[in-house]
């Protein structure tokens, strides 16, 4: 049994440490979500809440609650930028300096409490003010979030792995005997995969809505098209990966590659304000951040097709690009 | 002289470490099922696939009815893989619907179904096909397009004798309809049981071509002797026979039974094991390249 046992275990190491490919992105993709977490979220001081202050943080200098450790202060432009942070839940308060120090807190949020708690230990006088208009709860900025990371990984995976599966069997190069072209296939594969996606978007939307109670503020034919073309750019990328790979765990660390940054970074579970300016520049760049923007800015804030245009294209953008990289690249066999 | 459906000239497939096509030439005219015959590794697939349009020759052309392979010939050509994947979770008339919507003609599912003796079968999964019922619903999907052409690579490898045999007879069947068939195997009975011509290919070049029948008579006798090696004496080695040996067996062959028995019984060969029987496309392989088909 042992012999057996060994013989596999050593056929099936060899296959895998030949596979270059995979063998790089084995090491490679926790390497770099190890380092990217730690430089991201790591460092002895890394503030855990942020506090808007009108005026800027100088002003605060002589109260006890801005020595507070954890605690990272920006300073806010004007008082309407600052509540609209409060009710979109970007910042935990908004301080305008006092005495009395006055704030803003959403009431709906969790961490708006707790700082809340913080500031009250350190200066009892200070004077809570009502924010006016409707406040944002974190399930429901989380909403969007949800529905765009289930479009990434379905349409990532759905099609980047079905066409590998396809290309390993050998029932592309049957489907290239046909009159089939390679431009039908990739179609048929992103129309597909597109009305499966809006479909199960769909459902999530009205089941997942209507149980967390979730008030969508803009237009739905807005958000489908948010939805048509978010999940067209994500599906191009996912064709462009496996558009001549035959190692399953090479498109395997691939697509990880793209997804875990797209988690990561898209503000999808954590708003990035008050992060560095560079690593904005890269969430920017990332597909789900622009349909994520987009779908926010309509479900949460109501915004019209004017204030979402650049996110679209921008998704519009991307999705040529990758089907031209995809179909230029495009093999139907091994 | 008809054009010829298919024109391979001067073809020619490299990879890095070996030649797998090196120069071949041959037609296969309208209505002929041509036989591509030789050893594994010989270059038979390779060939097919140049000649399928899936793979690009290093150099050298394939004619499709006198123009080079296209979307005419794409239409009009049926293909059965020597292995073939389908996709998952269809039925066998699902699948054939799916390959029937790819073609602008074609014929209907249910003819092909009865054609193919699938008709029992048009509900059930693919995956839960036998391997005889499998090779009939990829013919059927070969067919489905009513080509003009069809390839066959090695299409009943793997079968028991029974789903070779009843895959025979679909073949023939469809020859008869007057479809140009071009047939790769390693099965010699195959061959000779469904090829109007064959090419007998071996490192990637064809070593003899013609009608089986006329490659026998030209290269043998009428007759073939057979003894087991150890059956046969050493010195009754160097008697004046046209000797061929294999691992296992002696083979005589030759014009003239009488006298090549009495040298065997004079030279004190023990004839209890003798079998003698007309040669075969085995025997002429095996004659042309000095090495057994199946090795």
């Amino acid at each position: 049994m042992i012999r057996r046992l060994l013989a596999v275990w050593h056929a099936r190491n060899l296959e895998f440490l030949r596979d270059r490919g995979s063998l790089l992105f084995t090491l490679v993709l926790p390497l770099s979500i190890i380092l990217g977490i730690g430089f991201i979220f790591g460092g002895p001081s890394r503030p855990l809440f942020t506090v808007g202050v009108l005026g800027g943080p100088a002003t605060l200098a002589h109260n006890r609650f801005a020595h507070t450790r954890y605690l990272r202060f920006l300073p806010v432009a004007s008082r309407q930028a600052g509540l609209r942070a409060v009710r979109h839940d970007h910042i935990a308060l908004l301080l305008a300096p006092g005495p009395p120090l006055r704030f803003w807190v959403n009431t709906h949020s969790p961490k708006g409490y707790i700082v809340e708690q913080l500031l009250r230990a350190a200066d009892p006088g200070a004077v809570r003010l009502p924010v006016s208009g409707r406040q944002i709860r974190y399930v429901d900025w989380l909403f969007p979030g949800i529905l765009a990371m289930n479009m990434m990984f379905s349409c990532l995976f759905g099609v980047g792995y079905v066409v590998l599966r396809y290309r390993q069997s050998g029932f592309l190069k049957r489907l290239h005997a046909t009159p089939l072209t390679a431009f039908e296939f990739l179609s048929a594969q992103v129309l597909s995969r597109l009305g499966i996606i809006l479909l199960i978007t769909a459902i999530l939307y009205t089941v997942v809505g209507a149980m967390i109670h979730f008030h969508d503020a803009g237009n739905l034919a807005l958000l489908l098209l948010i939805a048509v073309l978010g999940a067209f750019a994500m599906i191009a990328l996912g064709l462009t990966v496996s558009a001549r790979l035959a190692s399953e765990e090479l498109v395997n660390g691939l697509l990880n590659l793209l997804t875990w940054p797209m988690v990561m970074l898209s503000g999808a579970w954590f708003s990035l304000a008050g992060a560095p300016g560079w690593l904005r520049w890269i969430a920017d760049a990332l597909p789900l951040t622009q349909l994520l923007h987009a779908a926010r800015a309509v479900m949460l804030y109501g915004a019209g097709l004017g204030a979402i245009a650049p996110n679209l294209i921008y998704l519009a953008v991307v999705t040529l690009v990758f089907l031209g990289i995809g179909a230029a690249s495009f093999k139907w066999r091994i | 002289m008809s054009v010829p459906i298919l024109e391979v000239r001067d073809l020619v497939k490299r990879y890095p470490a070996v030649t797998a096509v090196d120069g071949l030439s041959f037609q296969v005219p309208p209505g002929m099922c041509f036989g591509l015959l030789g050893p594994n590794g010989a270059g038979k697939t390779t060939t097919m696939e140049i000649m399928e349009g899936i793979l690009a020759p290093s150099s050298g052309t394939v004619s499709y009815r006198g123009e080079p392979l296209g979307e005419r010939f794409r239409e009009e050509a049926g293909i059965l893989f020597q292995a073939t994947a389908l996709q998952h979770f269809l039925t066998v008339r699902q699948s054939l619907a799916l390959f029937r919507g790819l073609y602008t003609r074609g014929r209907d599912i249910d003819e092909l179904l009865r054609l193919c003796s699938l008709e029992a079968l048009a509900g059930r999964d693919n995956r839960k096909l036998s391997g005889g019922q499998r090779q009939r619903l990829l013919l059927a999907i070969a067919l489905v397009n009513d080509p003009t052409v069809l390839f066959l690579d090695e299409p009943t490898t793997g079968l028991d004798p029974q789903a070779r045999r009843n895959f025979w007879e679909l073949v023939r069947a469809v020859k008869a309809q007057g479809k140009t068939i071009v047939l790769t195997t390693h099965y010699m009975d195959e061959a000779e049981m469904l090829c109007d011509e064959i090419a007998i290919v071996d490192h990637g070049r064809i070593v003899a071509q013609g009608e089986p029948r006329r490659l026998l008579r030209e290269h043998f006798a009428a007759v073939l002797l057979e003894l087991p090696r150890a059956a046969f004496p050493p010195a009754a080695r160097t008697l004046p026979l046209q000797l061929l040996e294999t691992d296992e067996r002696i083979e005589i062959t030759t014009d003239d039974l009488d006298a090549t028995l009495r040298t065997l019984i004079g030279a004190g060969v023990p004839l209890a094991s003798l079998r003698m029987r007309p040669p075969n496309l085995e025997d002429l392989f095996l004659e042309l390249t000095g090495h057994e088909l199946r090795a």
